[in-house]
């Protein structure tokens, strides 16, 4: 089947098997691989995207599901080629290793700070409970929103 | 200062260079590669954790829409056989399977549903044994190996059926009595490494007939080693290369995909793309060995250890992987960072068939250290002594000796440490009544703070950097010295240290910048194909032995531009390359566990750590309020990145 999509501002279209996911989608048919398969079933986050507007795990979305909407992947996250502030902080203060949980961790903060410019220790851990990371120990994500929320 | 911190050299706190492609999504890890004509490989993995195979039947896979290959043992071109230490994993298994999750068969298919749908149709006739299961029994049972692989190989030789390794260090006087006595059992499960990037990767055939196998790795080119022969290719016809690395832990240090992508893009003559799910990753590497610990200490009322005994039990799994190094570490620091006169620590690691395992961050010592330091807080409380008191005690310093024998040299500051981190503030008690979250159970909103108890704990962690016993442990560099398009000097460092997220290609460009003086430093692919041997992003190693072989080759390129009369031209270039080694160890006897030369283990590294952790004594719930740490790091060549390190080693030890 085919399907109609815009992601990042662009319209796509796309041939898809109706099993796949729209992270699947995005990787395969649309070579947008930022968004991650670390789990690929809803637990780690690492899939993040904003699908119109709300942010969900793309591997839990049918790409079929996606049909006529508007995704917002990593990819599509900084503007006119800058870089967003939470991508900056999450570079400057170490919050990458090996950066396989950064991409959804970056959807995630970027939508939590849309919702909430100050958003306290716990309000974080809240927002970002869906997103696994095993380099980081997390302490330094912590400064990456912390930073990222006082310079919004 | 402004222009050195622009340069990034050694000690400066610098941003990862891959720091920007990751948080924008560019960073090309090894599932986020694609070929032209690229097949999805699948692999078809036994259920039955010990059985016979008595027939294989593919023809009703090979039928199925959109297949290009279904592959058995049979086509295996090369040696069956594989393993980091001795050749004793199938490539896909043939007469028997080991364990639940055994690779047995491959697909290549135009889709990847189509290649797990056709691998549901291969017919397998299996004949289900009674598999070893208790690693106490497994000397006892049927051997699943009866080649007995590890024999002859310098060890202690145990015939005894399943036993991979049986070492015994000791020491003194084993029999020396003290004061006080304190016995513990300890039992320790398996851990996964659980990295988020999933076991995956792309087989390129080159149109010559060998292959180029991008992957996620910890050591290039022992994959390489361990895949041509199995490819019956020669070293050169196989280049790895090394794909972007979502995370290791030790967990990458086997092959996974790399024989099986190479087998199905040699014979379909496409590239093939192997992307394990989650839960195939749980079956794809090897895990940290569960153990079972008998430990008793012997001291003396002023508190200081007589004698230690120990019997360390770990359990293999169903092939050696690295296990015998990692019962070696586990028996080398069973006593942990003290000093000690009289020492008996027997260590046996057996086959089993339970899941393999081999490396995780810790590598065996992680498994004595816990027995090794509860041990500690019994003789401290048998002594009515403070625990931390009795660490410091018997703290190790330069010029003691290891139950090996081997006398510590350089630096080695396990007092300070140990007073460090005692002397970090902890937090304040909380009030009652408290959020939820802030109590053990969390928002289960088990307990309102009934019964919730706090503690303070405190241990000490001991382990080796690089590689042990004899191994010649070496790692490579090549730089390359041009003259840029505006005439400056410019270097292109070439070195296969695996980059899997701890930071090593920062590392390597800060040392190639602090040794060129210039900022002008690009750090080639990581790759078989141009440079030798890295040795492996394992036992804490990588900074030292890169920036040694960066710095080597750095070194002798000046001095060679500097008979050059320090100028390059035109087209002009340096390129040599440099392999660093350090100082040689030598195995241990075989029977008393002894250094046979002055060190079997090359240099170490200590940390304290202390944690405040409230329990729910009813429920058994914990929580973990806060923890402190004081290590002993060297030299700091990338201060955040070391931050990094213990942040997420420490979230690690956590589970």
């Amino acid at each position: 089947m085919k399907i109609a999509l815009t992601v990042n501002g662009e319209p796509q279209e796309t041939a898809i098997w109706p099993g796949e996911s729209l992270l699947y989608a995005l990787r395969e048919r649309l070579g947008l691989p930022g968004s991650k398969n670390a789990c690929e079933q809803g637990e780690c986050g690492s899939c993040s995207v904003l699908l119109d507007g709300s942010l969900v795990c793309a591997c839990l979305v049918l790409a079929a599901q996606a049909d006529g909407h508007d995704v917002v992947t990593v990819e599509g996250i900084g503007e006119d080629g800058q870089l967003h502030a939470v991508q900056e902080a999450f570079a400057e203060t170490g919050a990458v290793q090996c950066g396989f949980c950064t991409p959804g961790l970056i959807v995630s903060t970027v939508d939590l700070l849309a919702r909430n410019g100050e958003p306290s220790d716990d309000e974080i851990r809240e927002a970002l409970s869906g997103n696994l990371c095993r380099c980081t120990g997390y302490q330094k994500i912590f400064d990456a929103v912390r930073l990222a929320a006082s310079r919004a | 200062m402004s222009t050195k911190l622009e340069l990034g050299r050694v000690g400066e706190a610098v941003r990862r260079i891959d720091a920007i492609p990751k948080v924008t999504g560019e960073f090309a890890y090894s599932s986020d590669l694609f070929g032209a004509g690229m097949l999805w490989g699948h692999t078809l993995r036994s259920q039955h954790a010990h059985a016979l195979i008595h027939s294989l039947d593919i023809s009703r896979a090979l039928a199925m829409p959109g297949i290009h290959a279904v592959m058995t043992h049979d086509d295996v071109p090369g040696d069956k056989r594989y393993g980091l230490e001795f050749p004793d994993q199938p490539v896909l298994a043939f007469d028997r399977v080991r364990y639940c999750g055994e690779p047995v068969a491959l697909v290549a298919a135009e889709h990847p549903e189509q290649a797990r749908r056709a691998a549901a149709k291969i017919i397998l006739e299996y004949e289900p044994l009674e598999p070893v299961v208790d690693m106490e029994r497994a000397a006892d049972q049927e051997p699943i190996h009866p080649q007995l692989w590890t024999l002859g190989h310098g060890f202690r030789d145990d015939p005894r059926p399943n036993v991979v390794r049986d070492m015994r260090i000791r020491r003194g006087d084993p029999e020396a009595a003290g004061d006080v006595s304190v016995e513990g059992y300890y039992e320790l499960g398996i851990q996964d490494q659980a990295f988020l990037g999933p076991e995956s990767g792309l087989a390129v055939p080159d149109g010559e007939g060998g292959v180029d196998i991008y992957v996620a790795t910890q050591w290039l080119h022992v994959d390489r080693d361990q895949v041509a022969p199995c490819l019956g290719l020669r070293k050169e016809q196989v280049r790895i290369h090394l794909a972007g690395v979502g995370g290791a832990f030790g967990g990458r240090e086997d092959l996974s995909m790399q024989v099986h992508g190479a087998m199905l893009a040699l014979h379909t003559n496409r590239p093939v793309k192997f992307v394990y799910t989650r839960e195939e990753s749980f079956f794809g590497h090897v895990h940290r060995h569960p153990a079972r610990i008998w430990m008793e200490h012997r001291a003396n009322r002023d508190g200081k250890l007589v004698c230690v005994r120990a019997r360390i039990l770990v359990d293999g799994g169903a092939y050696a992987s690295s296990s015998t190094a990692v019962i070696s570490n586990a028996c080398s620091f069973a006593v942990g960072p003290y000093a000690i006169e009289n020492a008996l620590i027997e260590g046996t690691c057996v086959y089993t068939n339970n899941p393999p395992c081999g490396a995780m961050r810790g590598f065996g010592a992680v498994q004595s250290c816990f027995a090794a330091e509860a041990q500690m807080d019994r003789l401290a409380a048998a002594l009515e002594l403070d625990p931390v008191e009795l660490r410091l005690r018997n703290a190790l310093a330069p010029g003691d000796s290891l139950p090996t024998g081997q006398k510590i040299t350089g630096a080695l500051p396990v007092a300070e440490v140990i007073s460090r981190a005692a002397a970090l503030p902890v937090p304040e008690p909380e009030e009652l009544p408290r959020d939820p979250i802030r109590l053990p159970g969390g928002a289960g909103n088990t307990t309102r703070g009934d019964g919730v108890r706090r503690g303070v704990g405190f241990a000490v962690g001991f382990k080796n950097i690089g590689y042990s016993e004899g191994f010649d442990d070496y790692t490579a560099a090549r730089v390359r010295l041009f003259a840029d398009a505006e005439g400056e000097l410019a270097a292109e460092v070439h070195c296969a240290a695996a980059e899997v997220g701890q930071g090593v290609t920062n590392v390597i460009v800060q040392v190639a910048r602090t040794e060129l003086e210039t900022a002008n430093v690009v750090l080639a692919p990581h790759t078989t194909g141009s440079v030798d041997s890295a040795g492996s992003s394992s036992a804490s190693r990588m900074t030292w032995m890169a920036s040694g072989a960066v710095q080597a080759a750095c070194r002798a390129a000046k001095d060679e531009l500097e008979r050059r009369g320090g100028r390059l031209g035109s087209g002009e270039e340096i390129d040599l390359e440099r392999v660093y080694r350090h100082q040689r160890t030598a195995p241990l006897d075989p029977e008393t566990g002894q250094v046979t030369d002055e060190r079997a283990h090359v240099a170490f590294a200590v940390a304290a750590m202390r944690v405040v952790a409230e329990v729910d004594v009813e429920l058994g719930l914990t929580r973990v309020v806060w923890i402190g740490t004081a290590q002993e790091v060297g030299k700091a060549v990338n201060p955040q990145a070391v931050y990094g390190q213990i942040e997420g080693g420490t979230a690690q030890g956590l589970g």
